[in-house]
């Protein structure tokens, strides 16, 4: 480390070349930070999915809603702990591009089933005890408890034909596991099916947890085998499986946005090897010095390297900050267009992994050529 | 007292220059006692600074032996002769060759990187070096802040600084005014005098040539050896 | 006329000694080519996306769904209902007999033969007049559907993207098997996503009843939208919104190509930032080796301006560069390129191909020229203030 003063100034020989180059990789990485965050939307939770939970769905679609009898059939199967479920109400807010989710649920049964949402007691009760009372997660349009929110459903018209829905909020719950959205609406199922127009004695799907010791695999099985040849088939899968699965419907946005970046990394490289070459061809007679005084080759080697990395890694960290900034922004003023928004641990692994491999890569022909240097015909040149 | 310090033993240079073969030394033996101040005078191309680079292991001979303090240069590798120049040898060079990016100060302690010493340590011993050399007050300037004579002071000082046995002059006052290069040679004279160390100076100049205690001429790989002054 | 004259010179000369600035010149090209492929493959999407849905709509077919209702899938209408449609004002006849289309949307799973998971395809029961009134609709292979039997045509670009569609085979959803007798094509529009039957079976098949979702009226004129719309509005026995098909694939289009244009512009913007630096970059490079040319010109009597200009141009013909080969890769590699996604409008697949238009590629050049111009315009300054003399002794 006794090195890196001297591998700073280096870098900042031509202030404007490397405020350039490291601003190109700070954009770079910037990038990478809100694909990955917009990528990770649309992997619809897979990573917090909880391998105990599984879904239950119609096994024509999704779209298929099954009876409510199943209910306590899919609860009486061995390996069952609970049982709870949930349909999708598809409204929206005052106008349409206010579109987020909405489920009708069985309040404590729901927030039983999913121990990683946090609510106040006191609110949980409050609103499993009020007709038509609803929870949102924070931030959601500015409501505060006690407002009247009418919600205009696209799919379910009241009986007496009314489409828009009252809702009174009774309480904000959150979610213990930042990668997790909020940005949904819960309410009681009570109210929806005693109200709804049509599709009465049905829910969307179901949720279960598996008992302690069973095993999931079986127990799935051992649902859809219950309700084969009846009219209402069903699927069962983990919640992750069925995340997955919906989330590969919308194509290969992770191989899209890898495409982008990789145009983005390869475009980075260039840019930045051209700044190291630059850099080392200016200087030979300089590294010819360092070797005359006795630094040997390796030594020369890593003072260039360094300097590469230096340039990537301050632009890349920069980047990443920035990104990181960005989307926790997006996600607090946009989260409703776009839920689940987040720049996962992993991603950030892989910007650090890259920014040393691009640090590397970048620099290693320059850095080759400088430990290659022969001294008398460097020296001869200056 | 006729200690050797390095000594050259039929040393040859061939370079390969497009299909020639240029022959730079030829069966070429020295001598250079500890303490000595030798000048090397002669015509461009006759081999001063091939000669200066084969002692300072920059360069290593295609023929002969190569010998500096009982170490036979011509035998070690590329990674040892790094280590052996970080503490045997000082280089001066005609240019100064600072790097523009550090301070004075900083190009000193370059040469103390390569030691485990501390920064404090390093710090000291770049400031007793720039004392010698008389620019104590300017150790915070960086090379471009400086004048010519100035920086040629620096770069000896980086020299001096691991301080080594040898120092090696490859035109040192080539591109410096009469009196400001008459400066610099008293400074060497000192160093030789007061400090012990023996120095060797290739240089077109005749009354640089005079600081030194005796001076050989080279002309086409060959030494031509002549009274000294 | 002296100065053009000399822009031209200097330039001239600049172009000729390109070859030996090489590698910064060919960082600069490569840093816009990125950018103008990304911008017209991400926005490709969009442009494909939006073609296949927008050109299932045709001006002269309405569609009449529930009041309120977004899309097919949330609508649903009794056979009164249909009956009322049928006999409104506006309606085209052929003869007696109105040319109208009930249909009954529904999802099922099938693989998606690119990744081998489920997805949701749309299965559309459809009335007798469903090819009179949608234009261009036409059997390629195979037959039609019998009426009254399990029998399916399949939609040519579900045929390619989903398995198990290849006529003569069989397929099953839930409890009943289908037989696929016929592939059918639709100038590459929407409508090739879905499988059709005979909305009767669908309904038995769907417990539906005699409800469907939706009927697709074919008018008389496209004015006739109007006719139809005020006649029903004002039919206190039916409560339902007609739009024409045209408007109505146009909004459920709107939030995908929307939500791709709302991440694909300032992605290209972003990208674009940082090929500005790059090409900066390259030809302040550029400027410094230059540098003891262009002192030498200033000597000899060349004015600041050519020395500018000839930097600037020097920059935007790299650009240009780089922007022509983006444009033309882009083309290459996605222009066609077959893809299915989640309409989240529909919840149900779309499969359209990329279309690489002649306004992207435009949009992709002006992007390209902007940053010639931003990256050459600073260091063409510095250029044009080298101070000669210092510049001449570094010579």
């Amino acid at each position: 480390m006794k090195y890196l003063g001297l591998v700073w100034r280096n870098a900042w020989r031509k202030k404007a070349r490397t405020s350039l180059t490291m601003l190109s990789v700070m954009v770079a990485f910037l990038l990478f930070a809100l694909l990955n965050a917009i990528a990770f939307a649309f992997r619809s939770g897979q990573d917090v999915a909880d391998a105990e939970r599984l879904v239950v769905i119609h096994k024509i679609s999704l779209i298929n809603p099954l009876p409510i009898s199943y209910e306590a059939r899919i609860a009486a199967t061995p390996g069952v702990a609970e049982v709870t479920h949930a349909s999708w109400f598809g409204g929206y807010y005052q106008e349409p591009r206010n579109q987020f989710a909405q489920f009708p649920v069985d309040a404590r049964a729901y927030f039983e089933m999913y121990p990683e949402l946090d609510i106040e007691p006191g609110q949980l009760e409050s609103w499993a005890d009020n007709r038509i009372g609803a929870v949102v997660g924070p931030e959601q349009f500015g409501w505060t408890i006690g407002d009247r929110i009418p919600i205009l459903s696209t799919i379910w018209p009241q009986t007496d034909g009314e489409r828009t829905w009252e809702f009174e909020l009774a309480g904000i719950f959150s979610t213990s596991d930042q990668r997790g959205s909020t940005a949904y609406m819960l309410f009681n199922y009570d109210y929806f099916e005693e109200a709804r127009a049509f599709g009465k004695g049905t829910v969307g799907w179901y949720i279960l947890r598996v008992a302690p010791g069973a095993n999931p695999v079986e127990v799935a099985q051992a649902i859809d085998e219950q309700f084969a040849n009846s009219p209402n088939e069903t699927e069962t899968s983990t919640e992750a499986a069925f995340a997955a699965s919906f989330a590969k419907q919308f194509g290969n946005i992770a191989l899209i946005v890898q495409l982008i970046l990789g145009a983005v990394f390869f475009t980075l490289l260039l840019v930045a090897g051209n700044t190291m070459s630059q850099s080392v061809r200016e200087r030979i007679p300089e590294l010819a010095v360092l070797k005359t005084v006795g630094f040997s080759d390796g030594s020369v080697l890593g003072i260039v390297l360094s300097e590469s990395i230096l340039i990537i890694a301050l632009g890349g960290l920069l980047g990443l900050g920035l990104g990181w900034l960005a989307v926790q922004g997006a996600a607090s003023s946009m989260g409703a267009m776009l839920p689940g928004i987040y720049l996962s641990g992993p991603a950030i692994l892989t910007a650090i992994a890259i920014i040393i491999g691009a640090g590397i890569l970048a620099g290693i022909f320059p850095a080759l050529k400088a430990m290659r240097l022969s001294i008398v015909d460097a020296l001869a040149r200056g | 007292m006729t200690e050797i310090l390095a000594k050259l033993e039929h040393v040859s240079r061939v370079y390969q220059k497009g299909r020639e073969k240029v022959d730079v030394l030829h069966e070429l033996d020295l001598e250079i006692e500890k303490g000595d101040f030798l000048a090397l005078m002669g015509p461009s191309g006759s081999g001063k600074t091939t000669l200066l680079n084969l002692l300072g292991g920059l360069d290593r001979p295609t023929g002969g032996t190569v010998t500096v303090g009982g170490q036979e240069l011509s035998a070690m590798s590329n990674s040892q002769l790094s280590g052996w120049r970080s503490t045997h040898v000082g280089f001066i060079f005609q240019f100064y060759n600072l790097l523009p990016v550090l301070t004075a100060q900083k190009n000193v302690e370059l040469p103390l990187l390569l030691t485990n010493m501390s920064g404090k340590e390093r710090s000291r011993r770049a400031g007793i070096a720039l004392e010698i050399v008389g620019l104590a007050d300017r150790a915070n300037h960086k090379p471009r802040e400086l004048s010519g004579g100035q920086e040629q002071r620096v770069a000896i000082a980086r020299a001096i600084v691991s301080d080594p046995e040898l120092l090696l002059c490859d035109e040192p006052t080539g591109d410096l005014d009469r009196q400001t290069a008459d400066e610099i040679l008293k400074l060497l004279q000192t160093l030789n005098r007061e400090h012990g160390k023996t120095i060797i100076m290739v240089t077109h100049d005749a009354q640089a040539a005079e600081y030194a205690q005796r001076t050989l001429h080279m002309d086409k790989g060959k030494l031509e050896a002549r009274a000294a002054a | 006329m002296k100065v053009i004259n000399q822009i031209a010179a200097v330039t001239a000369l600049n172009v000729r000694n390109l070859p030996q600035r090489l590698g910064g010149s060919l960082v600069a090209i490569v840093g816009v080519a990125a950018v103008v492929l990304v911008f017209a493959a991400v926005l490709s999407m969009a442009a494909g996306f939006e073609r296949t849905m927008v050109s299932a709509g045709s001006e002269d077919t309405a569609i009449v769904m529930r009041a309120g209702a977004t899309a097919e899938l949330n609508s649903g209408l009794g056979n009164d209902d249909v009956q009322i449609v049928r006999n409104a004002p506006g309606v085209l006849r052929d003869g007696d007999e109105p040319v109208v289309s009930p249909e009954l949307y529904v999802v099922v799973d099938i693989v998606k033969k690119s990744t081998g998971d489920d997805a949701n395809v749309p299965l559309r029961g459809v009335g007798s007049g469903a090819f009179d009134v949608r234009s261009g609709v036409e059997i390629v292979a195979g037959r039609m559907f019998e009426e009254g039997r399990n029998e399916l045509i399949v939609g040519r670009a579900a045929q390619q993207e989903f398995a198990g569609l290849d006529v003569g085979g069989e397929i099953r959803f839930g409890q009943t098997t289908w037989n696929v007798v016929g592939v059918f094509a639709a100038n590459g529009s929407v409508s090739e996503s879905e499988l059709w039957t005979d909305v009767r079976v669908l309904q038995t098949m769907y417990r539906r009843g005699n409800s469907v979702q939706s009927v697709r009226v074919r008018l008389e004129s496209p004015g006739a939208l109007e006719t139809l719309g005020t006649a029903l509005a004002e039919d206190p026995r039916i409560e339902v919104d007609v739009r024409s098909e045209r408007d109505y694939y146009a909004s459920q289009a709107a939030p995908l190509s929307q939500f791709i244009r709302i991440v694909g512009y300032p992605l290209t913007v972003l990208m674009a930032i940082g090929a500005v630096f790059g090409a900066l970059n390259s030809m302040y490079a550029s400027v410094s080796v230059r540098g003891k040319e262009i002192a030498t010109l200033r000597a000899l009597g060349f004015g600041p301006l050519p020395v500018l200009v000839s930097t600037i141009v020097e920059s935007t013909l790299l650009a240009l560069v780089g922007g022509l080969a983006g444009g033309a890769l882009a083309y290459v590699a996605f222009n066609g390129f077959r893809v299915s996604t989640l309409n989240g409008a529909s919840f149900s697949q779309v499969v359209f191909d990329f279309a690489v238009t002649p306004e992207l590629l435009s949009q992709g050049l002006v992007a390209a020229l902007i940053i010639g111009l931003v990256g050459g315009f600073f260091p063409a300054l510095r250029a044009a203030r080298l101070p000669v003399a210092q510049a001449l002794r570094e010579l």
